[in-house]
């Protein structure tokens, strides 16, 4: 199925993604042709199978609720910030 | 020979009889690299000459134990505490990690020395290293040529003595494409074998950490040190890691092995399925048996994993907002401009399109028609490997469809760049484990042959592997002289 524009643009603001109208043009002629691609799924029929989730017949992992020690200091993890104050992550306003 | 030229196992042997230092070994290294690079470009960080000279100097001091003392390198995709890692991307290009991966610390465990962080295509997506928001890297046996990806950096230094090995993580082929294409052995282990804590994730219900060398059996000693269950990775499998260096014997008499004939057809170049079925003759004439058989669904494997790795990516790579690390673009005044002009010029094209694909994938009303039947196709995929399997031992094919390909050929089309992992992509569909070694040349390139075994059965890929490499003597070859 061909995505037209209002399509990517739509997709665009799900992924918090601010396209130009060049990558808007060009992502939705290259989607419609990987999309047309991937349509090759549809010839087989699987109502009777089930899907894949987790290719390891895993169990949830648990372990006690216990205290542990803190590998990493509230400073080392905040380092990495590109605005911090007063020990917080800061960003631009919300409301 | 020079002392880069030697294999990690001949390393290690040299450093334990005390035949060289560790630091005559740095070195070497060192010198080759800085020298090399200039031309490959595998390396985005490549660690102060003092501080590599400081480590091989202390460990000298010491009794030589594990890989003590031996310079490795890691795709930089991989976190280590106080050095850069950027997964080739500008959104994390001041991003220094607060803690190592697993596997990092298991190799500092066994005092093994980062040599630095190896290139690849932006957050692993990509099969030439082209898509890295740097710059691309330059196959060492034709510097005109992609080295494959998208771990591409870590399968060039490999080839090109840069360093005798490093780690890579493979989603559909990362691993085993590049390691054909630079002519060096990569392994894709078992999904769940290897810890994935502290590696920037990309797909998580197909990525898998592994192994670039130079020989099977460097292959097998870093499996050692890498491979177990963690309790920090909840998909790590809690079984016995088994000693793999104890599979490597040639003797093959009575294996098993399938040959799946979808694998020969779907546009491979002949150069490369010729000397993939000289390869399959040794094994025949070694004992083996080599028998024909059908995954009958391998077509499918490609469109479904262009569903199920884009959705699993465009959640994946929500964390990456301008909030608690990485590049933020900080002329917006509100959070919603912030994090959409942060993610439009952090991420690369390529990026973008995936991320863009696997929302679409997931977004309300294509669901059931996109993503979830793409999780159904996967059980008819996995359970053609389980079918043959009751059967076999391994199977074998070409890794990829071609030899290494020009530098931009392939770049304008990105559906044409996806069908170089259709080899390779069902395994991980799978969660098996894969192996690629090279079997020989075409037009002077190296041409990587595919052995899959079974969910942990690593150590029977690495004894069917061996078996070629002490009979081909490939692994001794080395590429293009003007390069190294």
């Amino acid at each position: 199925m061909p995505l037209d524009k209002a399509a990517v643009e739509h997709v665009a603001l799900l992924a918090r993604l601010n396209l130009s109208e060049t990558e808007k043009t060009e992502f939705a002629r290259q989607l419609s042709s990987i999309l047309g691609y991937v349509d090759k799924l549809q010839e087989l029929n699987t109502d009777q199978v089930r899907p894949l989730v987790n290719i390891l017949s895993a169990n949830n992992v648990l372990r006690d609720d216990e205290e542990r020690p803190r590998p990493l200091s509230r400073e080392e993890l905040l380092a990495n910030g590109p605005s911090v104050e007063a020990a917080q992550f800061k960003v631009p306003k919300i409301l | 020979m020079e002392l880069w030229e030697l294999t990690l196992q001949q390393m290690i042997g040299q450093l334990n009889s005390r035949c060289i230092s560790s630091a005559e070994l740095a070195e070497s290294v060192y010198e080759h690299t800085e020298k090399t690079d200039k031309a490959v470009k595998a390396f985005i960080t490549l660690a102060d000459k003092d501080k590599i000279m400081e480590q091989a100097r202390l460990c000298d001091t010491e009794a030589f134990r594990g890989i003590k003392g031996i310079p490795y390198g890691l795709k930089d995709i991989f976190c280590t505490r106080g050095l850069k890692t950027t997964c080739a991307s500008h959104i994390l290009d001041n991003f220094i990690p607060p803690y190592n991966a697993t596997v990092v610390n298991k190799l500092n465990e066994q005092q093994g020395i980062i040599l630095g962080k190896l290139n690849m295509d932006e957050f692993a997506m990509g099969s030439s290293t082209e898509q890295s928001a740097f710059f691309p890297t330059h196959n060492p046996w034709d510097l005109e040529r992609v080295p494959g990806g998208s771990s591409g950096g870590s399968a060039a230094a490999v080839a090109a003595g840069e360093i005798p090995f490093s780690l890579g993580t493979d989603t559909g082929g990362s691993i085993r494409q590049p390691a054909a294409y630079c002519g060096v052995v990569g392994l894709k282990p078992t999904y769940g074998r290897v810890s994935r804590w502290g590696v920037i994730a990309f797909a998580s219900s197909l990525d898998q950490v592994g192994v670039f060398s130079k020989t099977v059996t460097d292959c097998a000693i870093v499996m050692n040190i890498i491979a177990g269950h963690d309790p920090l990775d909840s998909t790590s499998v809690n079984i016995e890691r088994p000693d793999y260096t104890r599979f490597l014997n040639a003797d093959i008499k009575g294996l098993r092995i399938g040959v799946p004939k979808e694998y020969f057809q779907q546009g491979i170049q002949a150069g490369v399925k010729e000397e993939v079925k000289k390869a399959l003759k040794f094994y025949e004439s070694s004992g083996a048996l080599v028998e024909e058989i059908s995954l009958p669904h391998t077509e499918y494997a490609l469109p479904a994993y262009y569903l199920v790795a884009p959705a699993e990516a465009s959640a994946n790579l929500a964390r990456f907002d301008g909030v608690r690390y990485g590049w933020r673009n900080t002329g917006k005044d509100n959070i919603l401009d912030m994090y959409s002009h942060t993610r439009a010029e952090g991420f690369g094209d390529e990026v973008k399109r995936r991320i863009m694909l696997g929302t679409y994938a997931l977004s309300s009303g294509y669901y059931d028609a996109y993503y979830l039947k793409a999780l159904k196709v996967r059980t008819l995929i996995y359970q053609d490997f389980m079918k043959a399997f009751e059967n076999l031992d391994v199977i074998i094919s070409p890794t990829t469809p071609s030899t290494a390909f020009k530098i931009g050929e392939q770049i304008g089309d990105p559906l044409t760049l996806y069908l170089n992992d259709i080899l390779t992509v069902p395994v991980n569909m799978a969660g098996l484990p894969g192996i690629s070694i090279p079997c020989g040349l075409s037009d002077g390139l190296p041409v990587g042959m595919q052995i899959i075994g079974k969910a942990f059965d690593e150590g029977t890929i690495l004894k069917t592997a061996y078996a070629f490499e002490q009979n081909s003597g490939f692994h001794i070859k080395l590429p293009h002289p003007e390069v190294i």
